[in-house]
């Protein structure tokens, strides 16, 4: 960019001056501007996981020094802890389920809204409004309720309470997360509006029907909103607390059918205290979280498609 | 599109077919929100005895005894300790993430790149990683049980995800008027001020409501850090009544419940426009 060439008449100084010091002041200014952050970053993110790193190595209650047991919590995770294992597999199942069906739910009402002339407004805004509202406590305990014993569900479906079954629970909040595809589907609408109408219309001359247009237009055009969509949900699903907590009352039943990772490392780590346990945890979600988000974007290639190379 | 191919009579058949459908989706996605209502209105009697969704009567006491609060606090002491928090937050990241976008959006510095692309990578940072160091660091400080875990962090732009936000939306401000700017002799300092930070309003009142929603909600850092009823939050009362799940407790806890909620749907109706685009934006180039 030019930034740096001011016009000669304009700037009052000296040659050097007005070629150096802006320059100089840029860099000073640019650090003043991010030393927040740099803060942030270095002692609440980069030092902590440091710290994090080293504590996944040791035995730590909080009280007592860090004793360090090389990698005990490591060989203990992976060999002689059922629990944790199983709370892999919840984990594993809940992002499966909730992330394909929510996506899936998001782009299909989006589809349905895109042509719509009237109440697109207010179909957008109130299929959203479950995105902020069901991340909150009081829409968990509704959940609780509805589908407990005696709850809606159950009369219903007579099925029973699906939160006190082993085999049922982990669905119930998976729904809840399905229950707020508004996030993902106004992105997916947004992305929907900028692809241009001439495409739908070449195609159409074309002879293509909606369903080759949906497959030859909408998904590659829709292809990095999509991508977008999928890593950014795929991750918050890794990382479901509240509704597992609040269903199960912080206990991860019936059986530890809703006892996802996140809840297994509370437990371990705040109520158990062992601190050293629950960090070796922590890195192991690091470690999965970023290979797997390294699988999609290598994948990404091969279906992603961007327009201008300037995108990431 | 390939409406000209389709007579009148069936487009406009489709799209009542259309709305029909998406009004019954919607009904049936609306229905956990008019249950907690509705349930905050039962006597404890109703409450499983039906399917009813319209109570009886109206039972209004559940809702004084929500008011009366949770172990002794009271919900106005909860509901300010939320807005203390939530508030505390909102100034915190408008601040520094905007601060922090406007360098990485508009100042050229060695070491741009290389930082950039850290701070999109802590985006996707899980922050159970860094969780139980910062727990450790705050509690050698001696601020456990005290409201600054909560709200420090903010000031240091940890959440990138804001600061990625500002980054796309200042990335659209055509850059003449900060050229022209500098001309008339304005520094980084003033040009931030006094254009680039107006023009960006949307950008922050987006990340303002959004900070408000999402730390209101917040649930896990809210319960390692909290210790004293006084200082709970009304999120983390409610969590006195996930252990005690008696049903004649559930009309003064959904009525607690929608008193928690009610800021979030306050905000939700004031700023629905801002919201819904804003989150649009995040998804696309700015």
């Amino acid at each position: 960019m030019t930034t740096t060439d001011i016009p000669a008449p304009t700037a009052r100084r000296s040659a050097t001056a007005a070629r150096r010091s802006p320059k100089r002041e840029r860099q000073g200014a640019a650090w003043v501007f991010l030393s927040p952050w740099v803060l942030g970053a270095t002692v609440l993110t980069l030092l902590p996981m440091a710290v994090s790193l080293y504590l996944s190595f040791t035995d730590y209650d909080l009280f007592n020094p860090p004793r360090w047991v090389g990698l005990r919590n490591y060989v203990q995770m992976f060999t002689e802890d059922p629990r944790y294992w199983r709370s892999v597999l919840t984990t594993l199942t809940y992002v499966v389920i909730a992330v394909p069906l929510q996506l899936a739910l998001a782009l299909a009402v989006a589809l349905a809204l895109k042509g719509m002339k009237r109440g697109k407004g207010f179909y957008r805004s109130a299929f959203y409004a479950p995105s902020l509202l069901g991340a909150s406590m009081s829409v968990a305990l509704v959940w609780r309720a509805v589908f407990n014993d005696g709850g809606t569900v159950d009369h219903l479906l007579g099925t029973g309470g699906w939160v006190n079954r082993p085999g049922w629970a982990l669905f119930a909040v998976a729904l809840l997360t399905v229950w707020q595809f508004g996030a993902p589907m106004v992105i997916f609408l947004a992305g929907l509006q900028q692809i241009p109408a001439e495409l739908y219309e070449a195609a159409a001359v074309d002879g293509a029907g909606r369903w080759r247009q949906f497959v030859s237009v909408t998904v590659p055009m829709l292809s990095p909103v999509l991508f977008f969509n999928l890593v950014l949900q795929t991750i918050q699903a890794f990382q479901v607390f509240t509704p597992a907590f609040a269903i199960s009352a912080g206990k991860g039943g019936p059986a530890d059918s809703t006892l996802v990772y996140t809840l297994y490392l509370y437990d371990r780590g705040f109520v158990a205290s062992h601190m050293g346990y629950a960090s070796a945890m922590a890195w192991v979600l690091l470690f999965v979280i970023g290979a797997v988000t390294a699988v999609l974007f290598r994948t990404s290639r091969s279906w992603v498609f961007y327009t201008s190379e300037e995108e990431r | 599109m390939t409406t000209t191919a389709i007579p009148r009579r069936r487009v406009a058949r489709g799209r009542t077919v259309l709305h029909v459908c998406c009004l019954a989706a919607l009904l049936v996605m609306l229905y956990p929100l008019a249950w907690l209502l509705a349930t905050s209105l039962k006597p404890a009697d109703e409450v499983i005895a039906s399917l009813n969704l319209l109570p009886g009567h109206l039972e209004w006491s559940n809702y004084t005894t929500a008011l009366d609060g949770v172990n002794g606090v009271s919900v106005w002491r909860l509901l300010g300790n939320s807005l203390l928090i939530a508030g505390g937050a909102v100034l915190g990241n408008v601040l520094s993430c905007s601060l922090a976008a406007y360098a990485f959006a508009r100042l050229r510095f060695r070491m741009c790149r290389p930082l950039f692309a850290f701070m999109i990578a802590t985006i996707m940072l899980p922050h159970h990683a860094v969780l139980i160091p910062q727990y450790i660091i705050f509690n050698k400080l001696g601020l456990v049980n005290t409201y600054w875990p909560l709200i420090l962090p903010k000031f240091l732009a940890t959440e990138a995800f804001f600061v990625f936000l500002i980054v796309q939306f200042m990335r659209g401000l055509p850059r003449e008027l900060e050229e022209a700017a500098r001309i008339d002799g304005c520094g980084p300092f003033r040009s931030f001020f006094s254009i680039v930070l107006p023009l960006t309003r949307p950008a922050l009142i987006t990340t303002a409501i959004f900070t408000f929603i999402w730390t209101w909600n917040d649930f896990f850092t809210q319960l390692i850090y909290l210790f004293d009823p006084d200082k709970f939050t009304v999120t983390l009362a409610l969590r006195s009544f996930v252990d005690a799940s008696s049903q004649s407790s559930f009309g003064p806890m959904f009525a607690m419940s929608v008193i928690a909620l009610l800021p979030i749907v306050l905000f939700f109706l004031a700023f629905q426009r801002f919201l819904v685009e804003g989150m649009a934006n995040s998804g696309l180039k700015g």
